[in-house]
């Protein structure tokens, strides 16, 4: 069964008609030809296929597109403005945080969607004081980013970028 | 001589870098062509037999479904000598998840439905999937994963083990583990115009076009023109960037001939193919399990006498992989007596292949560990032992080493690491954790691979294009030789701009063996010099010139080898036995180092896979089924953000006068080497526990 859907993608509003069955990884990378997010799993499983939806960090795989009907959806590639790239995506540069770079566009979007949740209090498994406003230390970015794999094992240098992120 | 003049040397961020951060990128499966079709695998569900009949039309009747194929009606192929590769070409199975067939369809989704509806009866055969040391049936390979002998005797090694007066005799395992590129093996084949001919052949002028994932596109290319029985110079091979490969995408496997023959069922259609995280554990390849008997004999004063390093692996049915596990005891240490050998067993099993560091990844965790077991026997400090040990040329073919720098890393990282401040074992308790310390030692040999030709063209302006169709898989490689250029024809690293990843570029050998910038490089600096020598300095615009990489005869007079010395600090949870590693320090002797980022980051990236695959990794064969049963994340654990605390590289600032131009040798594969040993010895360091199978798991540490 088809049904058309709106998704507004990288700030261009797309309709599209698709199978209900397809996930909103799927409608991206396959009907609207958003390649920046990736597919490593398709299980939830790696992270490489983190958007932003409406703002918070989602696996795409994971949630179907009929699901997202009129979502604001943001990728890698939406992040930076008219080439000009995030500050995320300029620490990563920096930090040489990424090797192969399959998984950087999912790993940058949830380090900004963490970032977010840091901004407004979440507590994570890291944190100790669970009322207070949270501290971002190596910790904690370890623990909410660790739904994003990376095999090149860049781990060590996100966090870096994280950190100056953190600091700035 | 080039002179370094300022680009190499240089902490150069990756050209691709913007590419890769903003998801501009194009791997291949993003490649966009026109009017796809894509393609879902039918599966084997047993692991040896036949398939008896086949009843694709529920699949073909799926709306939207293009074709369903099979043995019985896949294109017939040129080549069926490499088995892996004889994909659909008759009834046999000859592992749990071999392809039986393939659906195509106007989208994924109807592609993957369609492929759950064939129904395959298969007239099943017993099978056989374990690997164990006492099996009947182990025979010697006639040689081994690189082209090595499969045994070696030197010496008396029985007599020397029994006058020894200290010695360990030890067995060692490692399971099977999957190299996960975060990039499922993908292909998108396209043939332009897509035509045979009634007889069965190709039109005139049928090219395929494959935008594919490879560590090596001339490879690809290759082997499918053999494969299909095209010239070669009508098939290309596209792959700029690659998610990864770690030895898994450095040849083809069955995907890329499933694709291509695929896209001859529906004439007209580029198909798409990506095998999902799940398809990977069977036709990706994988790095085989090892049992490992290692004996060491030595004296008091712990100068040894005897090395035995004796290895059991298995290999596939349809191809042999004889991974070369024991070859780096013929050269690590010096001992008068030695032997090696690699026997296999044949299983029902996946084909298994090149997984990072092949041979030495597996081969020192065993040998390592023995190593510390030999130092604890001694009472000697386990950097003393492998001093004490350290051979002045090589043992196995008396050659004198290129540069080898083994004891400078090891004192070098005690110093940095604060190796002084390691205990007895299980005697640093901090509050309810158990620390220690571990040390190891790590080699990998220097590889040149001989193929490789280079094209220097100037466009004008000051802008040089460099062109080489080789492979950036993450290595930092297209950096790499994008400074290598640079220096070599004197201008700056902007005025440079080098193109790889396409076997219509001069041909180039594969992204393997940490081989790539040396063989490459070499090539680049050749062409580069030919260039110069040809239009000087002041080039016309379209002036253009290329080179071979010339032949090295070093490689004949010198034993070359990278060394390096890993150290790990473990915090062991007293009560759960759970193993977090605090920190892990590598100090490595590579040569020259091109790029100092990039190169960091390979080598902190060789030691957190090594940190996998010390606490996580092992795949889990059902040898009832024959099946790989935790074939995802989920199940097979890979390190993720909060297992890699704090992990760190340095290196001996150095050239190799013997390698080439570049005085590199490579820098890949060495960091995984040495790195679960170094964590397994300081796990013994922190709770007195010898762990001498892989992965460390806390039970093991709970007994």
């Amino acid at each position: 069964m088809d049904a058309r859907i709106t998704l507004r993608v990288d700030g261009r509003v797309r309709p599209v008609a698709l199978d209900t069955r397809t996930t909103l990884l799927d409608a991206l990378r396959d009907h609207l030809s958003v390649t920046s997010p990736k597919k490593g799993c398709d299980h939830g499983q790696c992270g490489a296929c983190t958007v932003l939806l409406d703002g918070r960090r989602v696996v795409s795989c994971l949630i179907l597109a009929v699901a997202c009907d009129g979502a604001e959806v943001t990728t890698a590639q939406g992040l930076a403005e008219e080439g000009e790239p995030h500050p995320v995506q300029r620490a990563f540069l920096e930090e040489d945080a990424f090797q192969c770079g399959f998984c950087t566009p999912g790993q940058v979007c949830s380090a900004v969607g963490m970032l977010e949740e840091v901004k407004a209090g979440h507590p994570s498994d890291a944190t100790d004081d669970l009322t207070g406003p949270v501290t971002l230390d190596d910790e904690e970015i370890r623990e909410r980013l660790s739904g994003n794999l990376c095999r090149c094992g860049a781990y060590v240098n996100i966090v870096a970028a994280l950190r100056e992120e953190a600091e700035s | 001589m080039t002179t370094w003049r300022g680009a190499v040397g240089v902490p150069a961020a990756r050209v691709e870098g913007p590419a890769k951060v903003s998801g501009r990128a194009g791997y291949a499966y993003d490649r966009p062509v026109a009017d796809p079709a894509y393609a879902f695998p039918v599966q084997a569900t047993i692991a040896r037999g036949r398939v008896v009949s086949i009843d694709s039309a529920a699949a073909a009747a799926v709306e939207g479904v293009l074709a369903v194929v099979t043995h019985r009606d896949a294109a017939r192929l040129a080549d069926t000598e490499d088995a892996e590769l004889a994909v659909l070409q008759s009834d046999a199975v000859g592992f749990r998840g071999q392809f039986v067939g393939v659906v195509i369809a106007e989208t994924p989704q109807a592609a993957r439905h369609a492929a759950g509806l064939v129904r395959v009866e298969y007239e099943q055969r017993p099978h056989d999937t374990e690997l164990r040391a006492d099996r009947p049936g182990l025979y010697a390979p006639e040689q081994v994963n690189g082209g090595f002998v499969t045994d070696t005797d030197e010496g008396d090694v029985d007599t020397a083990l029994e006058a020894a007066a200290v010695s360990v005799d030890r067995v060692y395992t490692t399971p099977m583990e999957f190299n996960n590129p975060m990039e499922p093996h993908s292909s998108v084949a396209v043939w332009d115009p897509g035509e045979w001919d009634a007889g069965g052949g190709f039109a005139e002028d049928a090219r395929l076009t494959l935008f594919d994932s490879t560590q090596g596109p001339h490879v690809v290319r290759s082997t499918l023109a053999r494969v299909f029985g095209l010239p070669p110079e009508r098939v290309r091979v596209i792959s700029p960037y690659v998610g990864g490969g770690f030895g898994s995408k450095g040849m083809p496997h069955a995907h890329n001939v499933l694709a291509v023959v695929a896209a001859r069922a529906v004439p007209g259609r580029p198909v798409k193919l990506a095998l999902t995280r799940q398809q990977m554990f069977a036709l990706a390849g994988h790095r085989t399990p090892t049992i490992q008997r290692v004996r060491l004999g030595a004296g008091e004063d712990g100068r040894l006498t005897a090395v035995a390093h004796e290895v059991v692996e298995h290999t596939s049915a349809i191809k042999e992989f004889a991974e070369q596990t024991a070859v780096g005891a013929r050269m690590m240490y010096a001992a008068p007596n030695r032997r090696t050998s690699h026997r296999l067993a044949v299983l029902d099993v996946p084909v298994p292949s090149w997984m990072r560091a092949p041979g030495e990844a597996p081969g020192f965790f065993a040998l390592e560990v023995a190593m510390d077991e030999l130092a604890q026997a001694c009472g000697l400090d386990p950097i003393e032992l492998r001093a004490r040990n350290d051979p002045e040329v090589d043992p196995e073919s008396g050659r004198p080493w290129s540069g080898r720098h083994l004891v400078r890393c090891l004192r070098e990282g005690a110093v940095r690491f604060g190796w002084a401040e390691r205990t007895a074992p299980g005697t640093r308790l901090v509050g309810r954790e158990l620390v220690g310390l571990g040390v190891a030692a790590s080699t990998y040999p220097y590889y040149r691979f001989p193929g490789s030709r280079a094209v220097v063209a100037y466009e004008g302006g000051g802008r040089y294009t460099v062109r080489i169709g080789a492979a950036d898989i993450g290595t930092g490689a297209w950096t790499a030789l994008t400074q290598i250029a640079a220096d070599a024809l004197g201008c700056p690293l902007r005025a440079v701009r080098v193109e790889i990843g396409d076997s219509d570029l001069p041909a180039a050998t594969v992204a393997g063996g940490s081989s790539g910038t040396t063989s490459w490089g070499s090539a680049v600096v050749a062409a580069c010099r030919a260039f110069r020598h040809v239009y000087g300095e002041q080039p016309p615009a379209g002036a253009e010139a290329g080179a071979d990489m010339p032949d090295d005869p070093d490689v004949e007079r010198f034993a070359m080898h990278s060394f390096g010395a890993q150290f790990a600090e473990v915090r062991v949870d007293a009560d759960t036995g759970e193993v977090r590693v605090s920190r892990m320090l590598g100090v490595f002797s590579v040569g020259r180092v091109v790029n100092p980022r990039t190169a960091r980051s390979q080598f902190i990236g060789g030691m957190t896979m090594g940190l996998s695959m010390a606490l996580h990794e092992r795949g889990v064969l059902d040898h009832r089924t024959g099946h790989v049963i935790n074939h995802d994340f989920a199940e097979y654990h890979i390190a993720t953000h909060a297992d890699v605390v704090d992990v760190d590289a340095v290196w001996l600032d150095e050239e190799d006068v013997h390698t080439g131009p570049l005085g590199a040798r490579g820098i890949g594969e060495i960091g995984i080497v040495g790195a679960p040993a170094a964590i397994a010895n300081a796990v013994h360091n922190a709770t007195g526990v010898r762990v001498r199978d892989l992965p460390i798991t806390p039970d093991v540490l709970l007994r």
